[in-house]
């Protein structure tokens, strides 16, 4: 992807000792917008990766033997499926990404407030990533899943153990560095007169995110060291047949990984609340208690780790304590289905493909939302453990809500990154078959986990095949979803409808620059945006005086009285 | 750096706008370094927390073997914890000396704390060869040497982080009353791992 930046904005800076043009993309670059972008295209490499391992999967379980992949590379295959969605591609995309981009413009800053350790943090992605991919031709991929719990991961090949560990510990580093350079511009690079509770719902959902971050990586981090001593000095923490105790590796690992599942979908949530407003043309439903329900998921995201061990000798008043503390969760997420469901409650809504991708979303993740509430009662959940009903339940809320999210961010700020409109029809092709092939994909896979169907098989009982070739149509559909996405957007970067600063008409202070922005972030002085989702509002009903856009607020106002 | 910090800004949302921009209008803001480094040692406090955890865990679930239960030589490690508690106190005597631009006696200060340091470490050393248990003998002596050999590289990290503000500040350009942050991080650090080193020795030790 090629854009060009006005190379004239900075002219009291002196001559830029950085790259210029597309080349900035492969350097050191300290300019939020570059790295987030890198994030971006870098995270999105790995999504084709990750894709290309699932279809693998989806292949294998056409049929009830194994018979496509040796059953080792199935067990590498989905190991490595899982660790790059999650580590390489949701994570640094949905955090990273997006928050380099949008958070500095939120809080009316020019940058992170710590620009080289932002610059490092990403840079540690794309080592991590090609370490990781090439354990598969050093030694063996590892083959303990994602979640590498011993004593499975003590019994396996240790070469691609190790790298595995390797690579995720430098991933942990570079998230725990993105979330307290998040924190530290969200609470101190604010521009002067905009208060907390003025900013653009985004930026709390970063600050939640990046808690959770710093409070809960660190832990997997400690753990993987004291796995990787397992693995090669033979200690015995985690292993049982040395006196060590497998269950503690299972809490310390659910103590990062449930909060992981935040930290891939609190931005997802807060990404929706900026696209909502702006073409439903409404003010966000509920700010207040969008605010607070972010901070009670925060909060209750760090006390519900066990639910993932019912079927782990947890005992009973483990049991009940987590279970009743998975169940709260579903209030704060309740309250901000519910938010988004006002947002668009009689707006004048615009139904391109921003929107129907974030429409997409709530219906997904209400599903997986109420899924995960079945699955936090210990009855329910013993029955369906290690089953295709948690895949599906996974992969509702992971893809259905945090990639669907994704791709309505990339249709919503596309126009503000490369200064061009991406092709409209394309982009609702690009929806239609993506949410067509995950709901085939997935949805069956209740039923398979329902009826039985263990999780991490290459083979199964054949009265499941039928519903298993469902599910592997619907991959292929989402497989060649991506064809119309990739030339949409490559399309779009030489061939687009110049898109203008605000095409959306929208008030948030990323809109009010030029598009692509300037290197500082804006020309002037930082516009002060006291109503981030103004929408619909009379003129008089705001104060103008507070507002740098005023001119836009004129703008939209007089075209909204129009109709 | 003037007395109206940002946050004094932000607190005056009110305030005249031409006053409150004046500090970022020139591509400039307050500095956060300190905000930051804090924020890590949160990070890096949980991954103790996490060590802790697991060790009670074990103490409560997995009984070890008859031959597993020490008696840990107590006398070393109260040494080594009053020694660490100085240095932090010797550190803090630093940073005051800085303040004063007294340099002379803020790198004297800085000397005594890394030499406390290293005998901490040389302490540490000392208890290491004599303890009757291996890294690999039993869960008990894996986890103390992991819990301690990982507060060990601490200390190890901050002596010499110690040295080398000391080196730095022999000219008074990068270490000063002016330039205060190589110091003041080092020194935040430093509290850090005594922090860290108190509960350890209460939890390890005495518990």
């Amino acid at each position: 992807m090629t854009i060009s930046l006005t190379p004239e904005t900075a002219p009291a800076h002196g001559p830029s000792l950085q790259p210029q043009g597309w080349l900035r993309y492969l350097s050191f670059s300290t300019d939020h917008k570059v790295i987030g972008l890198q994030y971006l295209v870098c995270g999105f490499l790995f999504y084709l990766i990750g894709g290309a391992l699932a279809g693998a999967i989806r292949t294998e379980l056409l049929t009830p033997i194994s018979d496509f992949l040796p059953r080792q590379t199935y067990n590498e295959v989905l190991t490595l499926h899982g660790t790059v969605m999650i580590f390489l591609w949701i994570v640094p995309v949905v955090n990273g990404g997006f928050g380099n981009y949008l958070i500095p413009f939120y809080v009316g800053a020019r940058d992170m407030a710590f620009p080289r350790l932002n610059a490092v943090a990403f840079w540690l992605i794309p080592p991590a990533g090609l370490l990781l991919i090439s354990s598969y031709f050093i030694a063996s991929a590892p083959e303990s899943g994602w979640t590498a719990y011993p004593p499975l991961s003590l019994t396996t090949p240790a070469t691609g153990q190790i790298i595995w560990i390797l690579s995720v510990l430098l991933l942990g580093g570079s998230s725990i560095f993105g979330g307290i350079n998040f924190i530290a511009t969200i609470l101190k690079l604010r521009r002067p007169g905009l208060k907390l509770m003025q900013l653009p719902m985004y930026c709390w959902a970063m600050l939640g995110t990046s808690i959770l971050v710093v409070l809960s990586t660190p832990v997997l981090a400690g753990t993987l060291v004291l796995l990787s001593f397992d693995i090669i000095a033979h200690t015995g923490f985690f292993n049982p047949a040395l006196g060590g105790n497998a269950v503690v590796y299972q809490h310390l690992f659910w103590f990062y990984s449930h909060p992981a599942v935040y930290i891939m979908v609190l931005p997802a949530f807060g990404l929706v609340s900026e696209i909502l407003p702006v073409h439903a043309r409404k003010p966000l439903f509920g700010y207040t208690t969008m605010v607070y329900s972010i901070m009670g998921i925060v909060f209750l995201g760090l006390i519900v780790w066990a639910h993932h061990m019912f079927t782990s000798g947890t005992p009973p008043w483990m049991r009940l304590f987590f279970t009743i503390a998975t169940s709260f969760i579903a209030v704060p997420t309740g309250i901000k289905f519910f938010n988004w469901l006002a947002t668009l409650w009689g707006g004048r809504i615009a139904l391109n493909s921003a929107m129907l991708f974030s429409c997409a979303f709530i219906i997904n993740f209400v599903f997986g939302g109420i899924t995960g509430v079945a699955l936090a009662q210990v009855p329910f959940d013993i029955h369906v453990h290690d089953t295709y009903f948690v895949v599906a339940h996974f992969h509702y809320i992971v893809y259905g809500g945090t990639v669907f999210v994704i791709f309505a961010s990339i249709y919503h700020w596309y126009p503000k990154v490369t200064g061009r409109m991406l092709n409209e029809p394309l982009g609702r092709l690009h929806w239609l078959l993506t949410f067509v092939g995950f709901n085939l994909c997935f949805a069956p896979q209740h039923w398979l986990g329902l009826n039985g169907m263990p999780r991490r098989v290459a083979e199964y009982d054949p009265q499941f095949q039928l519903i298993n070739q469902f599910s592997s149509v619907g991959a292929l559909l989402m497989a060649i979803s991506t064809l119309p996405f990739l030339i949409n957007v490559v399309m779009s970067a030489f061939n687009g409808e110049p898109a203008g600063d605000n095409p959306w008409r929208a008030l948030t202070p990323e809109w009010l620059t030029s598009s692509p922005p300037p290197v500082e972030n804006w020309k002037g002085e930082p516009p002060l945006v006291h109503e981030p989702y103004g929408y619909g509002i009379k003129p008089g009903d705001i104060s103008l005086t507070d507002t740098s856009g005023r001119d836009l607020w004129r703008l939209g106002a007089g075209s909204d009285s129009r109709s | 750096m003037t007395s109206l910090s940002p946050s004094n800004n932000l607190s005056s949302t009110g305030g005249d706008p031409s006053v409150a921009h004046d500090d970022q209008q020139h591509g400039e803001h307050g500095d956060h370094r300190l905000f930051g480094l804090a924020t890590f040692l949160v990070a890096d406090g949980m991954t103790f927390a996490g060590f802790f955890a697991a060790y009670l865990t074990f103490r409560a679930v997995n009984p070890l073997p008859a031959g597993a239960i020490y008696e840990l030589e107590l006398l070393l490690p109260t040494i080594n914890t009053v020694l660490l508690l100085a240095s932090s106190f010797t550190f803090h005597r630093a940073g005051s000396a800085l303040k004063r631009s007294d340099r002379g006696g803020c790198r004297t200060w800085l000397l005594i704390t890394a030499a406390l340091g290293f005998t901490f470490l040389a302490g540490q050393m000392k208890e290491y060869f004599s303890l009757p248990f291996g890294l690999t003998d039993n869960l008990f002596a894996s986890t103390f040497y992991a819990i301690t050999g990982f507060h060990g590289l601490h200390v190890t990290l901050g002596g010499l982080m110690i040295l080398i503000v000391w080196w730095q500040s022999r000219t008074g350009g990068r270490v000063s009353a002016d330039h205060p942050f190589p110091l003041e991080a080092t020194e935040l650090y430093w509290h850090f791992v005594d922090g860290i080193w108190v509960v350890l020795y209460a939890i390890l030790y005495l518990l």
